[in-house]
């Protein structure tokens, strides 16, 4: 039954993005923009780091393309649930973690294949990186939407407005982009910034994906960032489940 | 045996501005089959009782059984029992007709086939046939509100909730939509617990009526008993009984409209 329903909502909302296709470019043209404008002034810079600035660089942006992204997915189900199509389908007995999962895959599948989008440029602008660690990079992405897309349906279901919602999650996303070190490594910053970038867990996970696009997997910047990518999309599904579970407002 | 019975359920809404006490504690049962009237002014406390026996809102006190089924207990009983068309609707504008009749059949657990035919079923019940590859944006008000009604009866619920269902139908849509619930009482013995504030519809179309105000239920009885109760004569309006009942008649003097 889970499987059926979140089969069903994830091919409701599928099919709502595929009727609005430019939006689905439009969350591209961010990173675009840093990869084209951005990226060509670190080619010569020391980052200290293995490999070239384009395999620092990308990986941050395919995180902050999952992390602005995903952080505003809530928005959509605001203006659902005013137009009362949330409560349509509360009273049916579809599954409750369907209603979020159906939701969070499809996502994920639309980060994903932004993040496909941005590569191929990147690739085109002289990135070089191993296959199997660009696909690693593309397995952090998902886990990445997939969680935060958890957590800002489950507040979008608490707030009433756009209005509420948009400035609070400004408020989360600038801050986490800036200290996890998703432009420059942060093992440039000095060590008080270094130090608190730690309490971040995005940090984590470019770290990771910074090694995967230098072929090297076998790494503790690996280990902590698969460890904290599962835990806190494990986390996040729980408290999203939770909420579409009672969600009485 | 009662199909829907409630003891002293209430909600309290939290706000910033303190507890809004929008339903104190409703008692009332419905007999299988019955088409039950459920009046009240507005802010009565309607729309939130009903949002309660659909499982869409938690009680904060009393208890109630809907077909059979502890709303506490077993939601999901009550889910796959009831159908609910809500005051506003629920559709998707971007979707088309076609498309949200068969998710919903989907929702229902009905398969692929079964719900594209069941689509089709209820296109024609509620005269929307014409209408099935517009998207719902493109809908008039009153085609919206029977596509409304046509997502409720998807799964030929036992008991059917229907909110203010006729508000913005033309007349003749409204006969259509009375002569649609007597046939699913008679045909499938369903019961339906409607509200509306048309009186002549509550008056033709429900055996028995229920009038709430302010969080509670003030009356209960056919509408001839009320009549005869409240309105002084079996041949009174309903309109003038419901203003005896609700206090709330035009000529009171400390609510004289002021000048417009
Ligand atoms: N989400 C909410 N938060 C706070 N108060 C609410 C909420 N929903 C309803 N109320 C209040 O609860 C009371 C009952 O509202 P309800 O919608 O149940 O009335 P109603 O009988 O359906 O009225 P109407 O005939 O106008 O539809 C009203 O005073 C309303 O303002
Ligand atoms: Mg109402």
């Amino acid at each position: 039954m889970l499987l059926h329903d979140t089969a069903l909502i994830f091919g409701r909302y599928a099919r709502q993005t595929l009727r609005s296709r430019f939006a689905m470019l439009f969350g591209v043209l961010m990173p675009l923009l840093y990869l084209l404008f951005f990226g060509p002034l670190l080619t010569d810079l020391p980052l200290g780091s293995p490999g070239n600035s384009w395999q620092v660089l990308v990986p941050g942006l395919l995180l902050q393309l999952g992390l602005f992204g995903a952080a505003f997915a809530g928005f959509t189900i605001i203006i659902e649930k005013n137009q009362g199509i949330v409560e349509r389908m509360r009273v049916t007995p579809v599954s409750r973690l369907a209603l979020l999962l159906g939701r969070v895959l499809r996502d994920a599948a639309v980060f994903v294949f932004q993040a496909v989008l941005l590569v191929l440029a990147a690739l085109a602008m002289g990135l070089r990186a191993p296959v199997t660690g660009i696909l690693i990079g593309f397995a952090f992405v998902a886990l990445l939407t997939l969680s935060l897309a958890s957590l800002s349906y489950a507040l979008a279901m608490k707030v009433r407005t756009p209005q509420e919602f948009g400035p609070a999650i400004n408020a989360m996303t600038m801050p986490s982009m800036l200290l996890s070190g998703l432009m420059l490594p942060m093992t440039l910053a000095p060590g008080w910034l270094n130090v608190l970038s730690h309490f971040m867990p995005f940090r984590y996970l470019v770290d990771a994906v910074r090694d995967a696009y230098v072929g090297s997997y076998a790494t503790a910047h690996m280990l902590y960032g698969v460890l904290v990518a599962l835990g806190f999309s494990a986390l996040s599904v729980t408290v999203g489940t939770r909420v579409f579970r009672k969600a009485g407002a | 045996m009662a199909i829907i019975s409630t003891a002293g359920l209430a909600h309290t809404f939290r706000t910033k501005r303190g507890p809004v006490e929008a339903v104190r504690g409703i008692d009332l049962t419905v007999r299988p089959g019955e088409i039950l009237g459920f009046l009240g002014p507005n802010g009565a406390g309607k729309t939130t009782t009903l949002r309660m026996l659909t499982t869409l809102l938690p009680p904060t006190g009393g208890a109630a059984t809907v077909a059979g089924c502890d709303l506490a207990t077993d939601p999901g009983g009550v889910r796959r029992a009831t159908g609910y068309v809500a005051q506003s609707g629920g559709v998707d504008p971007q979707v088309t007709v076609r498309e949200e009749l068969v998710t919903q059949g989907r929702l229902y657990r009905l398969t692929k086939t079964q719900a594209v035919e069941r689509a089709q079923e209820l296109a024609r019940d509620l005269d929307l046939a014409e209408l099935l590859d517009r998207r719902t944006a493109a809908l008039s008000g009153g085609q919206r509100r029977r596509l409304d009604i046509a997502m409720g009866l998807t799964h030929r619920p036992q008991v059917l909730f229907l909110d203010e269902p006729t508000t913005g139908l033309d007349p003749g849509s409204r006969a259509d939509l009375w002569d649609l619930v007597r046939r699913l009482r008679d045909e499938y013995g369903t019961t339906v617990f409607l509200t509306t504030h048309y009186l002549d519809e509550a008056d033709a179309l429900a055996d028995r009526l229920v009038i709430v105000d302010k969080g509670v239920v003030v009356t209960e009885g056919t509408p001839g008993a009320l009549k005869l109760e409240y309105g002084g004569s079996i041949d009174a309006t309903l309109q003038d009984t419901f203003l005896a009942i609700t206090g709330r008649g035009p000529a009171s003097a400390d609510s004289a409209p002021v000048a417009v």
